[in-house]
């Protein structure tokens, strides 16, 4: 029975492409068949974070348009057999994605896929709306940070309210992701905590993403950064993947590392 | 200077948005033409609940109508609902009557199918008609015949509103910052109160907002209201209850 993720928080720049990137190869290299779904009509950016983007020929909107079929469209991916992205369109805007349109693309990918991963589009418009609107699950990805904290809430109340679920009298499963957290910063009070986030989200938390050389590194390449396995970004968003299939896994990466004697003699 | 060449931002910024929405309405269905009968009756229902009927707005049904109904006869209708506090904003029935809901100001809407409930005047306190902005699915409609309390269980997030029109709001999560609680009765919150939240909305003085963590942008009983910036100076984060004592809203604490 094929699962309908989405990756989504309101607010832009905090992490929803990185995310749905990390995931959606955890979930993969697991085993599952994934495919990501870029609904960023018009900003296309996963098929950079994945490192394919000299393959996209056809894309969404084409796919949604009858221009091209699934086989054309889907890009399978270079490290992983179980993993295929389908990437959004970049000339079009987000008015070309239907509710029709985008369903009937959902209901042929549930024939073959285990993960369908939505990575959604910033703000609470149609791209956002059709995004999270069939899914089954919700990761919410949130910064520590006041504006983006409301900007979720905001969309927890939509997901609650507007999905195809809720309409059903059924509910989304919701998963709170703190992405770049920085525990030196909230231990000096600029930061909000985890335990502040969960306080005023009071969703379940799924994992803490540590702020991190690596995520920029990572993009940068095309690779996920979850492939990067020696990084502690890396394997938060492994941890999160374990957690979302069930395992109970503790949280990695909340405190700051005390300094040695050496950095504190020499700064750092 | 045409459109093309004058693309300042003030002027393009969108002074409107359109948007599709659902009220839940009254519908007055009419069945005979009789305006001495009709003041009698409805006197009647007004009568047992004054509140229910107190600028209601209502919808004149004239399908099941069999009589003819002329203009000086709409218009004895109209003043007769008024007169007791009802709001026509429009008729429903046959393209026939477009004229005359044109002659009257009114809107002509398309026949209803027969979905609509019958609503009995609610004993002896008024009854809740939910307005379902975007919680309508935290908390299924009201039955007809429940008591006015609306009562949700889960977080109320930033951007939802939630009404308890006619009765009570009894909120048993998060009440999240951004968003709004309104009650024509009083306001109980058993989580966190971070959002607004506004008692006596129709200008009952004697409604209270009780609340287990006053972290609220703006509390307000009949109108009479308090921002976050003087909330903090008492009671923060403390469970309080919110009264008017004359025109000065009172915090005290549970």
């Amino acid at each position: 029975m094929a699962k309908i993720l989405v990756i989504t928080s309101g607010k832009g720049g905090v992490g929803k492409t990185t995310t749905s990137a990390a995931i959606g190869t955890g979930l993969a290299l697991r085993g599952y068949k994934t495919v990501i779904v870029d609904f960023d009509v018009g900003l296309r950016n996963l098929d950079l974070i994945m490192g394919c983007e000299r393959r996209v020929v056809y894309d969404f909107v084409n796919l949604i348009n009858g221009d091209s079929n699934l086989n054309q469209t889907l890009i399978k991916d270079k490290r992983s057999d179980n993993l295929y992205i389908l990437p959004a369109s970049q000339t079009r805007d987000k008015d070309a994605l239907t509710q029709e349109g985008v369903q009937g693309v959902l209901d042929q990918l549930k024939e073959t896929f285990d993960f369908i991963v939505c990575d959604s589009p910033a703000g609470i418009e149609k791209g956002a709306h059709l995004a999270m609107y069939f899914a089954d699950e919700a990761i919410v990805v949130t910064n520590p940070e006041v504006s983006s904290v409301r900007d979720s809430d905001r969309m927890l109340g939509l997901l609650s309210s507007k999905s195809r679920r809720s309409e059903q009298g059924e509910k989304i499963k919701e998963h709170l992701l703190l992405t770049r957290y920085s525990p030196e910063r909230v231990e000096n009070g600029e930061m909000l905590s985890v335990s502040d986030v969960e306080d005023i989200l009071s969703i379940p938390l799924l994992g803490v993403i540590p702020e991190s050389q690596a995520v920029l590194k990572a993009s940068n390449q095309g690779i996920p950064v979850i492939m990067d396995d020696k990084s502690d970004a890396g394997q938060a968003y492994s941890d999160a993947v374990e957690r979302l299939l069930g395992k109970e896994v503790p949280h990695r990466f909340l405190e700051a590392q005390k300094k040695g004697l050496l950095k504190r003699l020499f700064g750092g | 200077m045409t459109s093309e060449t004058n693309l300042d931002l003030l002027d393009t910024d969108p002074v409107f948005q359109l948007k599709g929405g659902m009220l839940t309405m009254t519908v007055l269905e009419l069945v005979h033409l009789a305006p001495q009968r009709f003041a009698i009756q409805l006197a009647e229902k007004v009568e047992q609940a004054p509140n229910f009927f107190q600028d209601t707005p209502v919808l004149i049904s004239l399908e099941k109508l069999d009589d003819n109904l002329d203009i000086s006869g709409l218009i004895a209708l109209l003043r007769i609902c008024r007169d007791h506090g009802l709001q026509p904003v429009a008729l429903r029935g046959a393209e026939q009557f477009r004229p005359l809901a044109q002659q009257a100001s009114l809107v002509l809407l398309p026949p209803g199918r027969n979905r609509d409930k019958i609503i009995e005047a609610p004993e002896p306190a008024p009854q809740p008609v939910a307005q379902q902005a975007e919680v309508a699915s935290v908390s299924a409609p009201q039955p007809a015949d429940t008591t006015p309390t609306r009562v949700i269980t889960e977080p109320v997030r930033s951007g939802q509103q939630v009404y308890a029109r006619g009765g009570d709001l009894v909120v048993l999560a998060p009440v999240s910052a951004g968003s709004e609680l309104l009650a024509d009765g009083h306001i109980h919150v058993y989580g966190p109160l971070r959002g607004r939240a506004l008692a006596g909305v129709r200008g009952d003085t004697r409604a209270r907002i009780f609340c287990q963590s006053l972290e609220a942008e703006l509390v307000s009983v009949a109108g009479q209201y308090k921002v976050a910036e003087d909330l903090r100076r008492q009671q923060w984060k403390e469970a309080v209850q919110i009264s008017l004592e004359g025109d000065i809203l009172k915090i005290a604490a549970l």
